[in-house]
């Protein structure tokens, strides 16, 4: 498990049951969980923050921009990406 | 040198280290503990120890889920998925964890039906595709992965979904920072805070130990400066004789925490009366079980679990070292029989374990400790 991976927001997903966004990561699309962000759920163009397949927090472009570079410190850019790939995406 | 480019901060890091060597008292021993795992990594990957004068120790918490979790829970959970009709689902950390019989791998190389997923919702997608069979979700994690489980099984309930259960080992930060803070060989000066726990319970729920146990705590990033600046804090609020809660991570971290996710979590889970963890014993009220009205989505209410209990071997020394009585190279199987490759212990397994992250780093001179020498 990463540290948590910020993320763009492409596309809010309505429809279906439950709450999802598609967003970017380092240049990856993935459907991500936005359920936990019930009480201000992120529109498109916001950057969140995601744990296993889920939206924690919304943060600023600034702050995702920040967090980007933790990740590449600590050297956990490519396990962060290989992580968001691993989502099942259907 | 490239890497020393990287740290575009370099500037602020040695200005840190600097104030921490005017604001530390060579007179007295400092104490200071990280209770997250990430933040462990981070101290060993960046050898932020050797940017500390030596009277500051940092000791390494219990903060890595897959460092404490008795390795007997592995060993339960694999019984219920002896059934050949069971898939055995785990987030990749778990997978090497070594139970009485073998990791999950191991089960796996040996016929189990053993599947990485990288998130709880992907194993509701797993039981949809797979009608016939009955996927087990192995959940593990603070309360940083606690909410997702929670969602998940909230949206098992309301698909109908009868073919999925989750085997809950979530664990949660606070009492295992009071059990720390109640042993008598623990002497702790003051706390650097989890970072992407405190996401979700904010840092109120701290509270207590700034005003009842008189300690400092600051919740902190993982670069370096962010440790630095944390330890910066601490020492300030010593030296003042004031101790609070203080939030270093603002980036990230509200400090009211995150609502709907703490919602998730009171819907779906209540407090186990006591749990184990692996090298502290049982800590009353310290884990999370799941609530009788999802009951039908509880594997340990839907299969026979057997209640193994595994000892660690004897020569293993993960309790002293996950409760820093020692250091990792102390435990006598460090590097020899224990190693990345074939661990012994959770804490040489993943890369949050303090054994695995001075395995991996301590012996490499960083980038860092070349500006630490430099400043
Ligand atoms: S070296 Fe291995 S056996 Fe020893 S404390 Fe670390 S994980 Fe446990």
């Amino acid at each position: 498990m990463c540290l948590a991976i910020p993320a763009r927001v492409i596309e809010e997903a309505n429809g279906g049951e439950f709450s999802r966004a598609l967003v970017e990561v380092m240049g990856l699309r993935r459907h991500i969980d936005t359920g936990l962000l019930q009480d201000d759920p992120p529109r498109t163009g916001d950057w969140v923050l995601v744990h296993v397949g889920f939206a924690m927090s919304k943060i600023s472009e600034d702050q995702a921009l920040e967090q980007l570079r933790t990740l590449s410190q600590l050297g956990e850019q490519e396990a962060a990406l290989s992580e968001v790939q691993g989502y099942e995406d259907s | 040198m490239k890497y020393v480019d990287e740290f575009r901060e370099a500037g602020v890091i040695r200005k840190a280290a600097e104030e921490i060597r005017r604001l530390a008292d060579p007179e007295r021993q400092y104490r200071f503990m990280e209770v997250c795992g990430g933040h462990t990594h981070a101290i060993y990957r960046f050898g932020l120890k050797d940017l500390l004068p030596s009277n500051i120790e940092l000791i390494h918490g219990p903060g890595c889920p897959v460092c404490v979790l008795p390795m007997g829970r592995i060993d339960d959970a694999v019984s219920i998925a002896r059934d050949p009709n069971v898939i055995f689902t785990a987030f990749g950390d778990m997978m090497r964890v070594p139970g009485r019989d073998g990791s999950p791998l191991e089960h796996k190389a040996r016929g189990m039906d053993v599947r990485t997923v990288y998130s709880p919702a992907d194993t509701l997608k797993l039981a949809q595709k797979n009608p016939d069979r009955h996927v087990l979700f192995f959940a593990i994690g603070f309360e940083t992965t606690a909410p997702s489980t929670a969602l998940t099984l909230m949206r098992a309930k309301s698909l109908g979904l009868r073919n999925f259960s989750v085997f809950c080992n979530h664990v949660t930060i606070i009492p295992a920072i009071r059990a720390i803070l109640d042993s008598p060989d623990m002497r702790i000066d003051a706390f650097i805070g989890p970072g992407h726990v405190s996401t979700v319970i904010g840092c109120r729920p701290y509270e207590w130990i700034a005003k009842n146990e008189r300690k400092p705590i600051v919740v902190s990033g993982f670069e370096p400066v962010d440790i630095l600046q944390a330890i910066v804090m601490l020492l300030r609020q010593l030296k003042a004789g004031e101790p609070k809660v203080e939030n270093q991570y603002t980036r990230v971290v509200p400090w009211e925490g995150n609502r709907s996710a703490l919602k998730a979590m009171a819907e779906v889970f209540e407090l186990r009366p006591y749990f184990e963890w692996r090298g502290m014993g049982f800590i009353s009220q310290s884990a999370l079980r799941i609530r009788s009205s999802y009951a039908q989505w509880n594997a340990e209410e839907r299969f026979p679990v057997p209640g193994v209990r595994v000892t660690d071997p004897k020569a293993a020394q993960c309790g002293e070292v996950l409760k820093g009585a020692l250091k990792p190279a102390q435990c006598k199987l460090f590097g020899k029989e224990c190693t990345p490759e074939h661990p012994i212990g959770a804490l040489m397994v993943s890369s949050e374990g303090s054994c695995a992250a001075y395995y991996n780093y301590e012996h490499r001179k960083t980038a860092l400790t070349s500006i630490g020498a430099s400043a």
